[in-house]
């Protein structure tokens, strides 16, 4: 009765990138024979780019600057209009992944205002008082390894009352010196974020500490841009008043598909960056950023 | 049955051998003869009756004709003869002879073949002997199991080779020695309570749960994470765990914090097996070895782990992430060889960030938990945790910490206590197989640590006995250093103890331990403590000391708990400390011996716990006291014991608790013995019938102890009695025959009878024999038909049957009394059972008179079978009259005529089955007791014969078998009427 369309790719983890083949089978299952009018397979790259609410009043003028980018696009008729026979038949594809005109696939990457999203979809197309059918999937697309080492780049940090900025009444601070250290802040997307924290002494005591991944993602042209600073994930590697003069680690796993390398194109930038939050008992929230180039080898 | 030459049912055991002695002589025992004299038999009815039968069934007239001539029936034996005849033949086996137990023949040629089956390889084994043990070949590798492994089958090398691998990682790993965790859950839970109100979840909701509820919340959600993987809702699973693990960061109730930390790490570990498993499941092929490499790993399944990878390390609160980590450590293997090592290291400096040091220590354990069982070969790792613990220890004394302590209300030392579970674990885990060398430098770094109460008593806990032991002075020393206001110094010294009763200090320190501990132990105030440290500190007093040491122990405890009876609340470890002084002490005269002993026993005030007391020094005491003892001491403590016992017994008590509390006094009955001294024994069992009297067991051992005596005054006397043991043994029988009417069950007052007038018959007391078997008949007829066996009623006549077959073997040699009539005891009995309502004139009365007849044979005979020694029976006195034959001749064809009638109702009832039955039955009775040369008997026999067969209800085999031992008797001297016989009786073919 009921007909059946799936796509199923060929890598259990739907990874690919430019230049590789994105194969895998259309498999349709019915229990009757299905008459159609012909299959086909689109496959699609997209940049999507959305304004903020805050900043919408600014942007009306260039409203066509927000038109989504298309990175690729194909289309293929795997089947031409017939019948298929009942049961389960699977239809191989295969899409090669390469772009003309130095255009360049970017890497999959779901952001708030900034989304970059591969889909592949199949169509069937089916006579009178019969829908027609459709299917679509996601794959993940990974940019191209950096050409050249990422040459670490660890930061050591101290913070004090007197090195804070932002500070309503410094004298209201309690005192102490938290000290610290990132091992990179040029980081690898598939390693995680590592270095130490030290709370050489504190008046009050800690309450919490975290690690703030902040995305960046700036849209607009040359006529002007927006730039918005969201929160991916808060993580926390401190609980409660630890341990004086102790290192904690920390650590921090970049997610998957809210993360990307760092990205700079004439239209939109995403790029990222991690604040260390140390909270103290008296909700005294100290913070300390640092920019970070995310890089895929 | 009828087959084998003489199936003589007639010999019962002879009368038993037991022992003996004494009593005020004279007083004839109380018993009255009413009814027995052979004048009052009625006899039996029924005999005058034959001419009148119905004729229905003429053979049955025929038989009852026949009888009322006869003058001898039974046949003359020669019992010694026919003993001789009728043993089988003894041949001597000589060494080498062919005998079927000694020798198998194994064929070389099948082993080998069995051997080879399956391997291709071509083995050589061609080792043979003449004599082959089937046992020994299997041994010697030649069996098809050990040759399968032997071959250089590459199947076999393959399949074989990764067990052997794990056997080796099995070496670096946890053995059975390791008391796992699950060991500890039960006791953490026990101890770690509180009657506070609970919360699950955030502040605002729920904040009113009961300790109880609370539990029942988080058994909902082990609940649901269960079902959740029943029903492949992987995300759901997660989120409870997620949950759940968040409810460790919350120290709101901290003396429940343990027993939260094994509820929720329940959940954990459940949720960690169960992934594993998923994993494992969706690669089929890696279910069976645990040592897959990553690269064996399906993609799917990897992509499906990575994601979990992923969303756990995305977490956000510290704690959660951590327990969700270490729950599914395992899991890593399918990602990476190096997985599970590269996460131990960050797992354990994670917990840094932990800042509540009992939160922390305890998420330290759980990494240990699941450190050991995943990856037990990474030690190092896992003693990294420790060494960080020791750096943050200074934590537990922080400000944050008393702050928290004040708004709770709760002492340091309980909060204290809070963290030894935690820490005994983690100890306990370092310790497994560590070498010496490790274990003195961690108790060098626990040392430098100021207030080291807490890791010393875990230390204690966690190390070896042994290790703890030889350094007992040291860790006396450090004990006595620690801070009052800390960790219980009671905790420590009973952690010292528990030590001590494992393994032995040096010798020369062994005193000077036990002096200094005893001078802290004593002076601790709460009896509740001091009782706990006591309680473990008499095992090694009793190991090392004497009963002097104990003695001073037993008095100290009973000085701390009298007071305000402080004992009432500590019943459970004062009879743990008399258990260990009796595990020790099997001596009975130095454990009564100590002064304090009895007075300590008085702390038991509780009747339960005092009897449960004394079944312990009865259960040491019938186990552990070799000889039999007469010791004033013993058997005085012993009888207060044993009244103690005894009188806990009400209407409530269970018949199990009787039983058992009447096997330990019956036992200790047994064990006293006063020698040569038989009045003052006898005397003991007087007192101890009027000791023990509501315990119906042990007033039957007294009965039997009291019969023992007097046949062990027969075996002194040779069988002789003097005027003096003669009286005695009179006395015996006299208690014997007060005490037993006193008891309620039927059977054991009918045997005791019985068995109590064999011994006196043994004695020479004839009239006190007389009694009890004149006692027995006039109990017969109170036998009920029904009686309760285990709960059940069943019928009595199987008991009945046994028992009269029993009695009837006895008087066969009891004499008859001068003054009553032949045989008036078995005519007593014979009235008694034809008067007796058996049920539906059933079989067994019939079998009753078949036995009789069968003693009526044995009976007439010249000599009788057995004898008591130094008494006359009717044979020597009657020396077979022909007046005394001629009774036993009357009184059998009264039995037969008896027998007679009752086939013909069965032939009338159409029971024509037992009919049959019975029928045969008496014909192998005549058959083997009857002179068959007498033509009426003879003629009655083959009346029988037809009889049985004539409903065609015989066993054809029975009747073939019989009739085929009917002509070999015949070759038997004087029995060559048999043959005739033989012809006379035919064999009916069934078509």
């Amino acid at each position: 009765m009921v007909t059946a369309l799936d796509l199923r790719l060929k890598r259990a983890n739907k990874v690919y990138r430019e230049g590789e083949t994105l194969s895998g089978v259309v498999i349709i299952s019915s229990k009757e024979t299905v008459p159609h009018q012909g299959i086909t397979l689109t496959m699609e790259g997209v940049v999507n780019l959305q304004l903020s609410a805050k900043s919408v009043g600014v942007f009306e003028a260039f409203y066509n600057s927000v038109k989504p980018i298309s990175l690729i696009s194909s289309n293929i008729e795997v089947a031409k209009a017939g019948k298929l026979p009942n049961g389960r038949t699977e239809i191989p594809f295969e899409f090669p992944l390469t772009v003309k005109n130095n255009k360049v696939l970017y890497e999959t990457y779901h952001g708030v205002f900034v989304n970059i999203q591969y889909t592949l979809r199949c169509d069937m197309r089916r006579p009178l008082l019969a829908k027609d059918l459709t299917k679509t999937c996601e794959f993940i697309v990974h940019s191209l390894p950096q050409k050249g080492k990422v040459s670490p780049s660890p930061v050591d940090f101290s913070i004090s009352p007197e090195s804070l900025q932002n500070v309503r009444e410094r004298t209201s601070l309690p005192r102490f010196l938290i000290r610290g250290r990132l091992d990179s802040t040029n980081c690898v997307i598939t390693q995680p974020l590592t270095g130490e924290l030290v709370v050489e002494h504190s008046d009050v005591p800690v309450k919490s500490v975290e690690l703030q991944l902040v995305r960046v993602e700036t849209c607009g042209c040359a006529e002007g841009y927006a730039r918005d600073a969201t929160e991916i994930q808060n993580i926390q590697i401190a609980d409660g008043n630890i341990c004086q003069g102790l290192a904690i680690p920390i650590y921090m796993v970049f997610p998957r598909l809210f993360t990307c390398p760092t990205l700079e194109t004439t239209n939109f930038k995403v790029e990222f960056e991690v604040n260390v939050v140390v909270v103290l008992q008296d909700d005294h929230l100290i913070t300390e950023n640092f920019p970070l180039k995310v890089s895929r080898v | 049955a009828a087959a084998h030459g003489g199936t003589d049912s007639l010999p019962p055991p002879p009368p038993p051998e037991p022992a003996s002695p004494v009593q005020t002589p004279g007083s004839p025992l109380p018993c009255d003869t009413e009814g027995l004299c052979p004048d009052d038999f009625p006899l039996f009815p029924g005999m005058s009756n034959n001419e009148s039968a119905p004729d229905t069934d003429f053979l049955l007239t025929l038989c009852v004709y026949i009888f009322i001539l006869f003058q001898r029936h039974s046949r003359c034996r020669n019992y010694k003869a026919e003993l001789e005849a009728c043993r089988f033949e003894v041949i001597p086996v000589e060494f080498g002879d062919f005998h079927p137990l000694k020798l198998i023949t194994v064929t070389d040629s099948k082993t080998k073949k069995v051997g080879r089956k399956g391997s291709t390889s071509s083995t050589s084994s061609s080792s043979s002997s003449s004599m082959l043990d089937p046992l020994s070949s299997l041994l010697d590798g030649s069996d098809p199991l050990s040759l399968f492994a032997a071959t250089a089958d590459p199947l076999t090398i393959a399949c074989c080779q990764p067990s052997f691998k794990r056997e080796r990682e099995e070496e670096t790993g946890v053995g059975s020695d390791f008391e796992p965790w699950c060991g500890k859950r039960g006791d953490i839970l026990a101890r770690y309570t509180t009657t506070e109100k609970l919360s699950i979840g955030s502040q605002k909701e729920l904040l009113n749960l009961t300790q109880q509820d609370y539990i029942n919340r988080i058994e909902e959600q082990n609940q649901s994470l269960k079902d959740a993987w029943a029903t492949d809702q992987k995300v759901k699973a997660l989120k409870i765990v997620i949950q759940c693990s968040k409810l460790l960061s919350d120290t709101s109730v901290i003396q429940f914090y343990p027993s939260k930390f094994v509820l929720i790490t329940d959940i954990l570990d459940t949720f960690g097996k169960d992934s594993y498993q998923h994993f494992i499941c969706r690669n089929c092929f890696l279910v069976l070895q645990d040592n897959f490499s990553p690269d064996e790993v399906n993609e799917t399944a990897k992509e499906t782990c990575l994601n979990w990878f992923f969303k756990i390390a995305s977490i956000r609160e510290l704690i959660s992430r951590f327990y969700v980590e270490v729950a599914i450590l395992k899991c890593n293997k399918f990602l990476s060889k190096v997985g599970i090592s590269e996460t131990l290291p960050r797992l354990t400096s994670m917990i840094r960030g932990i800042g509540d040091p009992l939160v922390a220590v305890y998420a330290r354990a759980y990494l240990f938990r699941v450190g050991m069982e995943v990856a037990p070969h990474l030690k190092d790792s896992l003693n990294k945790n420790f060494f960080d613990f020791l750096s943050t220890f200074k934590q537990i004394h922080g400000e944050t910490v008393q702050n928290q302590l004040a708004v709770q209300r709760v002492e340091i030392p309980i909060y204290l206590t809070l963290y030894s579970p935690a820490i005994d674990w983690i100890l306990q885990c370092i310790a497994y197989k560590a070498p010496e060398a490790l274990l003195t430098e961690m108790m060098e770094r626990c040392k430098k640590l100021g207030n080291n109460a807490l890791l010393l008593n875990s230390v204690m806990s966690a190390f070896r006995a042994e290790f703890i032991a030889t350094r007992s002075m040291d860790f006396i020393g450090m004990i006595k250093e620690c801070e009052e206001s800390g960790f219980p110094k009671h905790i420590l010294f009973r952690s010292l103890g528990m030590n001590l009763a494992l393994a032995d200090p040096p010798e020369n320190d062994r005193l000077q331990i036990l002096n200094e501990a005893w001078k802290v132990i004593t002076k601790l105030k709460n009896p509740q403590d001091y009782v706990n440290c006591a309680e473990v500190w008499i095992e090694y007093t009793c190991r090392h000391f004497t009963k002097r040491q104990v003695n001073t122990v037993l008095a100290d405890v009973i000085k701390h708990l009298t007071p305000d009876r402080a004992f009432e609340d500590a019943y459970s470890q004062l009879q743990s400390i008399i258990t260990k002084v009796l595990y020790n002490f099997h001596d009975f005269a130095v454990l009564f011996s100590m002064e304090k002993f009895l007075p300590f026993l008085d702390m038991f005030q509780k009747e339960s716990v005092r009897v449960e007391v004394c079944k312990c020094i009865m259960d040491v005491f019938i186990r552990h006291q070799q000889e039999l003892t007469r010791d004033p001491v013993i058997l005085n403590a012993l009888m207060h014991v044993c009244k103690t016992m005894h009188d806990s017994v009400n209407a409530l008590t269970l018949e199990d608790e009787k039983r058992s509390l009447a096997v330990f006094i019956s036992g200790f009955i047994r064990m006293v013995s006063f020698g040569r001294d038989f009045e003052q024994q006898l005397s003991f069992y007087v007192e101890a019938r009027s000791t023990f009297c509501n315990l119906e067991p042990v007033l039957v051992q007294l009965i039997h102890s009291v019969n023992q005596l007097a046949m062990e005054t027969r075996k002194v006397m040779k069988g002789k009695h003097s005027r003096k043991t003669a009286a005695f043994v009179r006395a015996c029988a006299a208690y014997c025959f007060i005490t037993i009417p006193s008891l309620a069950n039927i059977f054991t007052r009918l045997n005791l009878y019985l068995h109590s007038g064999q011994v006196a018959l043994a004695n020479q007391c004839l009239s006190q024999a007389d009694a009890f078997f004149k006692a027995a008949i006039s109990l017969l007829p109170e036998v009920p038909r029904m009686i309760n066996i285990d709960g059940k009623m069943r019928t009595s006549e199987g008991f009945l049957f046994e028992f009269l077959s029993n009695f009837f073997s006895t008087l066969l040699i009891v004499p008859d009394h001068p003054e009553q009539g032949v045989l008036y005891l078995v005519r007593g009995l014979l009235n008694v059972i034809q008067d007796y309502t058996w049920e539906d004139a059933s079989d067994p009365k019939v079998r009753t008179y078949t036995n009789v007849l069968h003693l009526l044979a044995a009976v007439s005979q010249e000599n009788y079978l057995y004898h008591v020694d130094k008494v006359d029976s009717n044979d020597n006195l009657y020396g077979s009259d022909p007046k005394f034959l001629a009774e036993i001749n009357k009184l059998s064809d009264t039995l037969i005529g008896q027998i007679l009638d009752h086939l013909k109702t069965l032939g009338k009832d159409e029971n024509l089955r037992r009919q049959s039955a019975l029928a045969m039955s008496l014909f192998n009775s005549i058959l083997i007791h009857g002179d068959l040369r007498n033509n009426k008997l003879n003629q009655l026999a083959i009346n029988l014969w037809n009889l049985a067969q004539k409903h065609g209800f015989a066993d054809t085999k029975t009747m073939v078998r019989t009739l085929e031992h009917i002509k070999r008797q015949n070759k038997q001297p004087g029995m060559g009427h048999f043959a005739e016989l033989a012809l006379r009786l035919p064999l009916q073919s069934r078509t």
